[in-house]
């Protein structure tokens, strides 16, 4: 029952997350509105609901395709890469869900990613260097992780995140940038509309200040989204689909340990995947502690209870499981 | 006595959508046990699919291993044939063994292991495996499914009431987990 709740909880979710954006710019709108002259502000208000009208619209129906855009994903047939189409139409039989949408990532990065809006528009991703360093049962135990978030619409609150949120940080990163470098030149270059420049300034001014506020909110915006306890039951429900854990465990193991940065991850995305994203080589993310910034609990943490469900009935001995991994077909 | 009147007929309102729901509930539940059920024949089916032409294609390369292919032959007809659950159970297991030979025979054969054809075969068969396994796992989550909303009150009432449409149904016979685990066969 927890699995329908987590459902509907999704759901629930996902529309607070629209209301509180489409709120967000018609604030904004009425206030840029307001600051250009009073009798503008109803002006403001329009625009403002019918560009946030669009966004929540585009969010919803597109944010898949941003992020796998932004993840610089392509879509793979089944000739490319065999092993992982079979792997994943496995999964999506043994959770009763139509089979995704299967990309690829082109870097020795490893990591996987799963979005869309419901289980009917859904698409797996991983990395080809995922593909190549893990073996079947590892990338049977991603994808069983990747397949939760489906089955849980974990991925339409994770996908509308990179759209929504993505915007404000971007619109916020920008202002900022104005206010700090824009502004001085800008009001050089006035020239002959001296005081309409200034205006200008002083509303970028105060939006930047604005967004400058605002922004714990948005990362907290972040954290309802990405909440651990998604990663956890995610990582449970998926060994609960292959009935082997050990085979995520192992996997996480790997990803960790063979830290290769991966530049295309970004902010707005590094929620998305099925660990955290390192940035720069060496992987020294690794060894330093937790921060409430992680998008993921600690990879230890995730191991060691994959590893405690191991002994659980149902589950598949590791001899059974690596006879099926050398190729002798199982019964 | 007005008042009284609408009480009971709101109940019974409550307990007409009651019944509406569970019945529905139930015919969803027994409809995903019967759509799983027919996807793991979807699998076997394309099991015997692949057999002829992975029988052809190591024929190219090792065509005095005729016993070999013999029995897969034999074993894919069985199942094809094949009747009752049990006979079904049987014929798969037998498959499952003429494979595991077949597979350990092509070991011997370098140039047969190099065969893109024979290599994409090899994976779309053990694909396909996973893919039973997978498809039986789902059938059995489902009927456990069916069986708790069943037992369950008061789905029980409502199962009890229509015992002729809400028939049991049956757990896949073989202990996957168990035969899984079984010591595997040494060539």
């Amino acid at each position: 029952m927890t699995f329908y709740e987590q459902i509907s909880r999704n759901k629930w979710k996902s529309a607070l997350l629209v209301s509180l954006f489409i709120a967000f710019v018609l604030l904004l709108g009425f206030f840029v509105g307001y600051i250009w002259g009073p009798e503008r502000a109803i002006v403001g208000l329009i625009i403002a609901t019918v560009v946030a009208v669009t966004m929540a619209i585009t969010s919803y129906y597109h944010s898949d395709k941003v992020a796998l855009a932004a993840a610089g994903a392509r879509p793979v047939m089944r000739e490319e890469y065999p092993y992982y189409v079979n792997t994943v139409e496995g999964l999506a039989i043994a959770a009763g869900l139509p089979v995704p949408r299967t990309y690829v990532i082109d870097t020795p990065a490893m990591n996987a990613f799963a979005t869309g809006r419901d289980p009917e528009h859904a698409a797996v991703a991983v990395t080809t260097g995922l593909l190549e360093k893990c073996n079947r049962l590892e990338l049977e135990g991603v994808l069983a992780h990747e397949m939760s978030h489906i089955k849980n619409y974990d991925i339409r609150l994770m996908s509308m995140v990179v759209v929504l949120v993505g915007i404000v940080v971007i619109l916020s990163e920008f202002m900022l940038r104005m206010l700090f470098f824009g502004g001085g030149r800008r009001r050089g270059d006035g020239g002959g509309d001296g005081e309409g420049a200034g205006v200008f300034y002083l509303v970028i001014l105060l939006l930047g200040l604005l967004f400058l506020v605002l922004s714990p909110l948005i990362a907290q915006l972040l954290q309802l989204a990405i909440s651990r306890r998604r990663e956890f039951l995610a990582d449970a429900n998926g060994a609960m689909l292959t009935r082997y854990p050990e085979g995520l465990a192992s996997a996480l193991e790997k990803l960790t340990r063979e830290a290769v940065p991966f530049p295309r991850a970004s902010k707005a995305t590094a929620h998305l995947f099925i660990v955290q994203p390192f940035r720069k080589a060496g992987g020294e993310k690794i060894h330093r502690r937790s921060s409430i910034w992680d998008t993921h609990p600690p990879v230890e943490e995730r191991i060691r209870r994959l590893r405690a469900m191991a002994g659980m009935e149902g589950m598949y001995t590791q001899a059974a499981m690596e006879a099926r991994l050398r190729g002798e077909v199982p019964g | 006595m007005v008042a009284l009147l609408i009480v009971i007929a709101a109940l019974a309102f409550l307990f007409i959508l009651t019944i509406v729901y569970y019945y529905n509930k139930l015919v969803r539940d027994r409809n995903r046990v019967d759509n799983a059920w027919h996807q793991i024949d979807v699998q076997l089916k394309r099991r015997y699919d692949l057999i002829p032409n992975l029988v052809e294609t190591v024929k190219g390369y090792a065509a005095h291993e005729r016993e070999v292919f013999e029995k897969v032959t034999e074993a894919r007809a069985m199942g094809i044939k094949a009747q009752t659950v049990g006979e079904q159970a049987q014929a798969e297991n037998a498959i499952t063994q003429a494979l595991k030979t077949l597979f350990a025979v092509a070991e011997n054969y370098p140039d047969l292991k190099a065969n893109q054809n024979f290599l994409m075969l090899q994976e779309e068969l053990a694909g396909t495996e996973s893919k039973i396994a997978f498809a039986r796992q789902f059938y059995n989550d489902s009927v456990m499914a069916y069986d708790t909303d069943r037992q369950r009150f008061p789905g029980n009432i409502v199962a009890g009431m229509f015992s002729g449409t809400f028939t049991p149904r049956e757990y896949f016979e073989i202990e996957i987990a168990a035969e899984r685990a079984a010591p595997k066969v040494q060539f």
